[in-house]
């Protein structure tokens, strides 16, 4: 069955393809059947690669799929090929999973659009590309897929092109991604010239065996790997297009700006970790952006009203929390949060989108309250997601938080300080739209409150799945207990972490194995007491942070007012999310526009087109002068030929 | 080597002229079987160049299809054409766009109809002959040929308001250039009778030739002009934009395609080959001012009012790209750059159409004037739009390929270069974005857009045959790299022989001198 890993991929464009051409005569039945069943059937094949895959020893786990050669020249040979192993193995199920939930929802979310058809065709596109992104064997065909959901992005974004911010949205999160895209770029060129190859597996043997920790060159190419990470899964200073991508149908935000391409970035420093691992430089400042990131976005979700916003701000704060778990070099754990994270936070948007349906597209909390009756299903299901995100056990969140906190406070304890800190803030503003949400009191517009009702079940459905998969997704990585963290031991060939029982180095791992060795054994010395008592902590902290939103918004419902009138100041600069927007406008967008304005006009007008015309002129005028000696009189001639004459013999008479 | 024992470049290049005579004969009324002449003129033109691709031995590095007759015997003129891997995607490009040309201006040309299609097919003959001539003399005659017919393509049936000056302007620079080339010319023709005592224009016997740097730096700055003029590299590029926006839709879109590859392939097939030294110590400010013109022509792209304006400059980026790929000096740079050569004229081609499409329906180029085009156009919409990403370079069509390999080639031979270059990639998104949402999203805010038709089925048969191009290339572009790859292999070789053999014989001369001093001294 690995033989046949490109049907992964192949099904999506096979919709694509059919609704996109022959959509138009279709009818919206069919289509939607033909797009959830092409991401179904792509389903159905990953599951079958991953039994497939579970047969081989762990140590073996590796297949590669060459299709033919893709642009060749020279000594540059680059392949469309795939690669299965634990890492791609995870995302094609998670994606292809909730993607193929997401798409159930979509057809009743979008049935009364009148894009119906376009929206599913580039849906499945979006899938396509992400399938290809993580089944990429090489950095190319990586980029390929990298580029390629930035596209549909761009397009769902834009998806209700008329209006100006869908638009404008679409335009920016292209742009900006475009801005990471360069670092992509240029490493992937670095890689190339230093490695002679753009195949994972090559590449990384080679930087195995023959690189030093600390090479210069690969904290080059992992420093500009980042940046493309940045942009893609909207890190500090590339995050800011994320929040404008709300502007898209709320299933796509769930898709692409929740669930999936967002964790591209993690996905690929995972993919790297072999350069990431020679490169401390870089491991720390993964570590730090993420971290800072967690804080800095999740402050901006405590004040947010818009509820996809909140949830927007929250998806780049988790993103950063991923990226804290590379940093600190725990890659399963940021696969691991990585997957519990698609699960609850897709769940978290499609509630969202339940929501907006029933309150004929309201977003705004301060005019929800009290829906839970209206929604039951909604509300538990988003209930859930919320215990989960907040990292209450035994919900999803709490096992790969946890595990991610761990690890940072084992590496630093600034780093835990400030991870812990974002989990506070996290389980503070989640249960704060929840109590906004559902519970208090109804500030309910009357007129959109005569048709409060709770969604068809074929949005309520993929709502329970999700569900389910939040609440008992993290029994995959229970932490502690011996052999009891499938999770971390299935990717532990790729990641090379080992737990002191599972530590077998064998000859496709042994690349990966001996650079992690030293610290996977650190690990085990631990005291388990002290592994407990952290995860007490995170749990007092999550807690702490329900029962303070629970204070504000439902005990003291006043009080949110007040301070903030007391703190107008820093009320001020969180709503207006730290005025980064308007700082990169001043310092990039507009210098940058009036600049090649002046260059047009002065430049390209003035300048060099002025001494083109002015050489015109200047013949002009010349001639103008010299036509005046063409009297037509013929005495005038003969004159001029007396006084040649005259000169050519003084010259030979005198000189 | 001609492995088909048949004239076939003769035929390609000079039936459209025969065309030429067909319609001559014509009464000009005949507007309907006028088109079809030249239409079918066009497109056997095509289909003749087919077999060039079939027949060609792709692992052969010598020319091919060759033909070779005595022209001028007293001056060494011959007739003298064969193609390589370099000129046999050239050809089939003008070859390709030739009859979706005369398809595309069906119904926008009604004036003087036949003196329209009379240029149209003399301008292919002009295109096709440069790209095949292997004697100097030849081809600087198609090289002046072609131009008569674009200049009066632009100067009469161009935009009226300022039809004249773009035409002159055309006219003027490219004349400037060619001029100086020209002067080069005989001075090559002069040195190599200086030296083997033969005269001739026959280009592969001039590459053996080895001169002195000095005399190298002159001619090649000679060649340099004309050429860089036609490319066009910063800052000779002004002519382009006021050429593009006032010619007729197809004359954009053959100047664009086809005859801005004559600078870039001026620089393989000429400069580069025959003055190796030169070219190599001037790869420093080509290279800058290829880098300039992507940036600068991204730039000034972004505030443009003017749909075609826009494109124009977005020209002058592309090409930047072209001109930093072949001067890498490396198989991925210069590969890079002779596949972008074809992508540039496949999307900007295609560009150029799609903007005529909807100035023939509003009479206006001002991206102001439209908004929300999507709505009523939805067909159109989608072609617009693979367009404008396979200008982006979005991996999966064409453009990506030659950026990419471009990018790489740089990149190994200077690396520098290659980071500011790729940063177009970022601006190329922006200019492209900003005005594909100005022109296709928004709300209708013009009454007049609210009643547009979508595309015909003229139009769709127009831009499909580009867009098949468009995805070939994205996605397995071995079909064309493969063709070309000995040939550029052969050119990249022979270039470093040369080039390690005259520094050598620098060395050596200067050894001698050296020790003539010292006897001298002694």
């Amino acid at each position: 069955m690995l033989d046949y890993v490109w049907l992964v991929p192949l099904f999506p464009i096979i919709g694509a393809i059919i609704n996109g051409i022959f959509g138009t005569k279709l009818s919206k039945k069919t289509v939607g059947v033909v797009a959830c069943g092409v991401i179904g059937l792509s389903f159905l094949v990953s599951v079958l690669v991953f039994f497939s895959l579970l047969q081989l020893p762990p140590e073996s786990r590796s297949f590669e799929k060459i299709i033919y050669t893709w642009i060749a020249a020279g000594d540059l040979k680059t392949t469309v090929g795939f690669l299965v192993d634990p890492l791609s193995m995870i995302m094609m199920l998670t994606v292809s999973g909730v993607s193929f939930l997401i798409h159930i929802y979509s057809v009743g979310y979008m049935h009364d659009d009148e894009g119906f058809k376009r929206y599913f065709t580039y849906l499945n596109l979006f899938v396509f590309s992400m399938l290809v992104l993580v089944c990429a064997n090489n950095f190319l065909m990586m980029f390929v897929g990298w580029e390629g959901v930035g596209l549909c992005s761009y397009l769902l974004i834009g998806f209700w092109y008329q209006r100006k911010e869908p638009a404008d949205a679409g335009k920016k999160a292209f742009v900006v991604n475009r801005i990471g895209d360069y670092g992509f770029l240029l490493a992937m060129m670095l890689i190339f010239v230093t490695f002679g190859t753009l195949n994972f597996k090559e590449v990384f043997n080679i930087a195995h065996y023959n690189f030093q920790v600390g090479s210069m060159v690969i904290t080059a190419i992992t420093l500009l790997l980042f940046v493309g990470a940045t942009g893609k899964s909207a890190q500090i200073p590339l995050y800011t297009w994320l929040p404008d991508a709300m502007e898209g149908p709320t299933p796509v935000s769930a898709l692409i700006h929740a669930a999936t391409m967002v964790t591209a970035g993690v996905y690929m420093v995972v993919r790297c970790n072999v350069l990431f691992t020679l490169a401390p430089i870089s491991l720390t400042v993964v570590a730090i952006i993420g971290v800072v990131t967690a804080v800095f976005t999740a402050s901006i979700a405590l004040a947010a009203n818009d509820i996809k916003r909140v949830l927007a701000y929250s998806t780049i704060s988790q993103l950063g929390y991923m990226f804290l778990a590379c940093g600190v070099g725990a890659f399963s754990a940021g696969i691991f949060h990585l997957m519990t994270h698609a699960f609850f936070k897709a769940l978290l948007f499609l509630g969202a989108g339940s929501v907006m349906h029933a309150m004929a597209g309201e977003l705004d909390m301060r005019k929800m309250g009290a829906l839970k009756s209206h929604m039951p299903r909604t509300y538990w299901t988003f209930l859930i997601a919320t215990l989960a995100i907040a990292g209450i056990f035994p919900f999803a969140g709490f096992f790969s938080k946890d595990e991610i906190l761990w690890n940072a406070f084992q590496k630093n304890t600034v780093l835990w300080v400030l991870g812990a800190g974002a989990a506070l803030m996290t389980a503070f503003y989640m249960f704060r739209a929840v109590f906004m949400t559902f519970h208090g009191e109804s500030r309910v517009d009357e007129e959109v409150a005569k048709h409060l009702h709770e969604s068809p079940s074929v949005m309520t459905s993929p709502l329970v799945v999700l569900a389910i998969l939040s609440a008992i997704g993290g029994f995959v990585g229970i932490p502690i207990i011996k052999g009891a963290n499938v999770f971390h031991d299935f990717l532990a060939p790729v990641t090379g972490e080992h737990l002191a029982g599972s530590a077998k180095v064998t000859l496709t791992n042994l690349a990966y194995a001996s650079s992690t060795a030293v610290s996977s054994g650190e690990a085990v010395h631990h005291p388990v007491g002290l592994e407990v008592l952290m995860m007490a902590i995170s749990l007092a902290i999550a807690l702490g942070g329900l029962g303070l939103a629970y204070y504000m918004y439902i005990k003291n419902p006043s009080l949110p007012k007040r301070l903030a009138e007391k703190f107008k100041l820093l009320y001020h600069l969180i709503c207006n999310k730290y005025f980064v927007d308007e700082i990169y406008d001043f310092l990039f967008v507009n210098p940058i526009k009036r600049g090649s304005e002046i260059l047009w006009t002065f430049f390209d007008v003035r300048v060099v087109d002025g001494m083109v015309n002015g050489s015109g002129r200047f013949v002009e005028f010349g001639s103008s002068v010299l036509k005046r000696i063409q009297t037509g009189y013929v005495q005038n001639y003969a004159l001029s030929i007396l006084v040649g004459i005259g000169a050519i013999i003084a010259y030979f008479l005198f000189m | 080597m001609n492995q088909l024992d048949f004239p076939i470049l003769t035929l390609i290049t000079f039936l459209p002229a025969l065309g030429v005579i067909f319609i001559m004969l014509m009464n000009k009324e005949e507007t309907s079987t006028i088109r079809w002449t030249a239409f079918m003129t066009t497109f056997i033109n095509f289909l003749f160049s087919l077999p060039l691709f079939f027949y060609f031995n792709a692992g052969s590095t010598e020319m091919q299809f060759v033909e070779k007759a005595s022209w001028i015997k007293e001056y060494g003129i011959s007739y003298f054409v064969g193609i390589d891997g370099i000129s046999l995607l050239l050809i089939l490009l003008a070859t390709f766009f030739a009859p979706i040309c005369v398809v595309a201006c069906w119904k926008d040309i009604k004036d003087k109809v036949k003196e329209f299609m009379i240029c149209l097919l003399l301008l292919e003959t002009g295109m096709i002959g440069v790209f095949v001539s292997l004697d100097l003399f030849l081809f600087y005659v198609f090289w002046e040929v072609m131009l008569i017919p674009m200049y009066l393509l632009i100067g009469v049936w161009g935009a009226p308001a300022r039809r004249i000056y773009a035409a002159i302007k055309f006219f003027l620079f490219t004349m400037f250039g060619s001029l100086l080339m020209l002067v080069a010319i005989l001075v090559l023709y002069f040195f190599n009778h200086s030296v083997t005592g033969e005269y001739t224009f026959n280009l592969l016997k001039l590459y053996e030739l080895s001169i002195p740097l000095n005399i190298q730096t002159w001619l090649f700055l000679a060649f340099f002009l004309a050429f860089a003029i036609k490319v066009p590299m910063f800052p000779f590029h002004t002519w382009l934009p006021d050429a593009h926006t006032e010619a007729p839709t197809v004359g954009s879109v053959l100047l664009a395609a086809v005859l801005l590859k004559m600078g870039t392939y001026g620089f393989l097939r000429f400069s580069m080959p025959l003055f190796p030294v030169a070219s190599h110590d001037f790869i420093p400010l080509i290279s800058i001012l290829a880098i300039i013109g992507i940036i600068y022509g991204a730039l000034v792209s972004m505030v443009q009012k003017d749909l075609k304006r826009l494109v124009a400059f977005s020209s002058v980026s592309h090409l930047g790209f072209v001109m930093l790929g072949l001067f890498a000096l490396n198989i991925q740079g210069v590969q890079g750059g002779l596949i972008q050569m074809i992508n540039h004229g496949l999307s900007t081609g295609a560009l150029f159409l799609i903007v005529g499409m909807i100035y023939e329906r509003r009479h206006t180029r001002m991206i102001a004037d439209f908004g929300g085009l999507s709505k009523v156009m939805p067909v159109f919409a989608t072609f617009f739009m693979i367009v404008t990403l396979s200008s982006i370079g979005l991996p999966g069509l064409n453009g990506f390929v030659g950026e990419f390999l471009i990018l790489i080639g740089t990149f190994k031979s200077n690396v520098v270069y290659a980071v500011f270059a790729a940063t177009g990639v970022i601006f190329a998104a922006v200019y492209m974005l900003w005005m594909f949402q100005r022109v296709m999203f928004g709300e209708i805010t013009k009454e007049e857009n609210r009643n547009l038709k979508d595309l015909s089925l003229r139009e769709i048969g127009v831009l499909v045959p580009i867009l098949i191009f468009i995805f070939w290339i994205g996605l397995y572009p071995k079909t064309f790299l493969g063709k070309t790859e000995a040939s550029v292999q052969h050119f990249l070789n022979e270039f470093n022989k040369k080039y390690e053999a005259s520094i050598q014989k620098k060395d050596n001369t200067h050894a001698v001198n050296k020790t003539e001093e010292l006897i001298v001294k002694k």
